[in-house]
């Protein structure tokens, strides 16, 4: 499938920056004609992986570096990829499991929500390199696809 | 984010407005915990009304909020979540935790 169309940005890592980066991503998702409960879902998985990246990534250090790139393609899919150069994730494995954290007093249910409300999920991460969350998910409307309620 | 709060009998009642995420999370924890140290109040009403967006931290927020509480042997309750919220407050499992209610009425009357 060919890009459509693509925004890429980065911003240090301010915990006031979540917002910031949840409202560009919704704002450039919204020429996809979704419905707003789309649009609300999409904004969480972004807000999730920014603040997993400033949280553990960054362990809160503010003034380092995420990056966003967000693609639209012409099957009207999204790929939205948020990357930091942070500590990485130690144990994967472990870090995907629903309701873990390494971070006492919080839910563990980042990644939870992120595979949840995308179609697919691919974590790329080094120890000491950082992380990359690629999130991907169609948009197609259902005539699209080949189906109809006539059959 | 705007936070509001008043006292309803042996109750603290607070009004959050905004989107409840990292960036306030924090603060809004530190207000709370310190109005109910200050004023020795073991109950809290959270309404979320005017809460457009919420994420795992402010999730955090509210179930470390529920954790004080219950250590005192208090109640809380989350009144007039949106239907946005409420989704993510459900699929959390919050909400088998800490009653969503549709008022404040309702959560004083408990």
């Amino acid at each position: 499938m060919n890009v459509k169309n693509y925004v890429q940005f980065e911003f240090p890592s301010l915990p006031e920056n979540v917002a910031f980066a949840r409202a560009c991503v919704g704002a450039f998702v919204s020429q996809l004609d979704c419905t707003l409960d789309d649009l609300e879902e999409v904004k969480l998985v972004v807000s999730e992986a920014v603040s997993n990246s400033i949280i553990h990534g960054y362990n809160n250090r503010p003034g380092e570096q995420i990056k966003i790139h967000v693609s639209i393609l012409d099957d009207r899919s999204l790929e939205i990829i948020i990357e930091d150069f942070g500590c990485g994730i130690q144990n994967l494995e472990q870090a995907l499991e629903p309701a873990y954290s390494s971070e006492p007093g919080r839910m563990g249910l980042g990644f939870t929500f992120m595979k949840s409300f995308m179609d697919e999920m691919d974590i790329r991460s080094e120890p000491g390199q950082g992380t990359s969350v690629c999130l991907r998910r169609s948009f197609m409307h259902p005539d699209e696809e080949g189906f109809s309620e006539g059959g | 984010m705007e936070i509001d709060h008043k006292l309803v009998r042996d109750t603290l009642v607070v009004r959050l407005n905004g989107e409840l995420d990292l960036g306030v999370a924090d603060t809004i924890r530190q207000d709370i915990d310190q109005i109910m140290e200050s004023k020795r109040i073991k109950n809290l009403i959270m309404n979320m009304e005017k809460v457009t967006f919420i994420d795992s931290s402010g999730l955090g927020m509210l179930i470390g909020r529920y954790k004080k509480v219950s250590a005192l042997k208090g109640r809380m309750s989350i009144v007039g979540a949106r239907s946005s919220v409420e989704k993510i407050l459900n699929f959390s499992g919050i909400n088998k935790l800490i009653p969503l209610l549709a008022n404040e009425q309702e959560a004083v009357n408990i």
